[in-house]
């Protein structure tokens, strides 16, 4: 089918958008939260935290991160992880409670997709988190492959074992020397 | 939220950069410091974006689309009511049923119930300002609220957004997953504003919507219509 409609363009989320987005703020219901995980979901029970900075190191503490990732068995299933949305508090901190996902597509490392909003981003911005302990699925990751040498670490969770359980620390550079990869995918 | 998403069809279109803004748009002053200005890798879309969160109707309560009701503690909400309806489709013209919109918008007076927001307006009692709803197997959606109003800002002197509603879609991936701001027709505001005109020349008239009086309820609220359109799959060709 021949395309005939233009895409309605994007504009920024603005700083005002906890109050729907992240609602228990406000007394009310959430649709998505940043505890992706029960204590009876299955898998290894990670944290995956960071910190969203802008071109100059300051915090961004009116950004949105949501996540889209497949269970431990890889599969984006009923019951298995899914959807997380959590807004940055005033340091730029986010963090979800999750699983570890297995790999979802042939020939890829374990890796969760991830978009970044913003007041001051006209347009969305994907990337896609990957594992520093899957070094061997990391190497041959074709989306990894793709990347130029010197950025991959920015896409490269680190694992860290500290008394609570197992964190990975993904901060999120939108700009600047340690700018963060984002595709056009 | 349900996440039993069936197995994709296939690739969806690339985004199209002559429709979105980009991310550095030096007039809207936050994206000097918050715009990526590295480029974007091209990536195959694999299952994990291919796929995407779906959320059902049990997601959404009856009132959770009334804005006009669904702030209320001890009266109306203040303002001109409207009703904001349109349908959402893919590039092809087809429908996109069954998705979730959120909305967020001020109030009549310019006023958010955020937290931060310091105007020296009135918050109203009885408006929260905060919708949600699915698309029905037309792709339509339906709102009724009150009018929001231009409120000022700091990007420079005498700086005022015109009246607007912000919205979100999840369509049917995680790639069609898009948030804009709904307009409103002869806003004064609009040719000075850098947000709305962060978009190309061309592409940022699709964000104003359309007064109808076929939406109109008489002696009841003006409608809007506001149609969107996400990303599709692209054309396979034919088999055999």
């Amino acid at each position: 089918m021949s395309q005939t409609l233009k895409q309605t363009p994007s504009q920024t989320v603005g700083p005002y958008f906890a109050y729907a987005w992240t609602p228990e703020l406000y007394g009310r219901r959430p649709l998505a939260t940043n505890r992706l995980a029960s204590r009876d979901t299955p898998g290894e029970h990670i944290r995956i935290e960071g910190v969203v900075y802008d071109g100059e190191g300051a915090p961004i503490r009116d950004c949105v991160v949501e996540i889209w990732q497949a269970g431990a068995d890889g599969r984006h299933a009923p019951g298995a992880a899914g959807f997380g949305r959590c807004g940055t508090n005033d340091a730029g901190y986010y963090f979800f409670d999750t699983v570890k996902p297995g790999a979802c597509d042939p020939g890829h490392a374990p890796h969760i997709a991830v978009t970044v909003f913003a007041r001051g981003m006209l347009s969305h911005a994907f990337t896609r988190l990957h594992f520093s302990d899957e070094a061997a699925a990391n190497e041959a990751d074709p989306v990894l492959a793709s990347v130029p040498a010197d950025r991959r670490d920015t896409l490269i969770a680190q694992r860290a074992e500290v008394p609570g359980g197992v964190v990975y620390r993904f901060d999120i550079h939108v700009q600047g020397e340690a700018e963060t990869v984002f595709f056009d995918c | 939220m349900d996440t039993a998403v069936p197995e994709p069809e296939g690739d969806f279109g690339p985004r199209d950069w002559a429709q979105h803004p980009p991310y550095l748009s030096p007039l809207y002053k936050s994206t000097v410091l918050r715009s990526p200005r590295k480029p974007l890798i091209p990536m195959k879309q694999g299952l994990s974006v291919r796929t995407g969160p779906v959320f059902g109707h049990d997601s959404v309560d009856a009132l959770d689309g009334d804005l006009t009701k669904n702030g209320r503690v001890n009266g109306e909400p203040i303002g001109e009511r409207i009703i904001v309806t349109g349908r959402v489709l893919d590039e092809s013209g087809r429908p996109v049923p069954h998705t979730l919109l959120e909305i967020w918008q001020a109030n009549a007076c310019g006023r958010y119930v955020h937290r931060w927001d310091q105007h020296d307006a009135p918050l109203d009692p009885n408006f929260f300002g905060a919708g949600r709803c699915i698309t029905d197997a037309e792709g339509r959606y339906r709102f009724t609220t009150i009018k929001p109003g231009a409120y000022p800002w700091g990007n420079h002197h005498n700086a005022w957004r015109p009246a607007h509603i912000h919205f979100s879609l999840f369509g049917p991936s995680f790639l069609t997953r898009l948030v804009t701001q709904m307009y409103f027709p002869g806003d004064p505001l609009l040719p000075l504003d850098p947000i709305y005109n962060g978009v190309p020349e061309g592409a940022r008239e699709l964000l104003i919507s359309r007064f109808s009086i076929d939406v109109t309820e008489p002696v009841w609220a003006l409608g809007y219509e506001f149609d969107i359109v996400l990303r599709g799959r692209q054309a396979t060709p034919m088999e055999g």
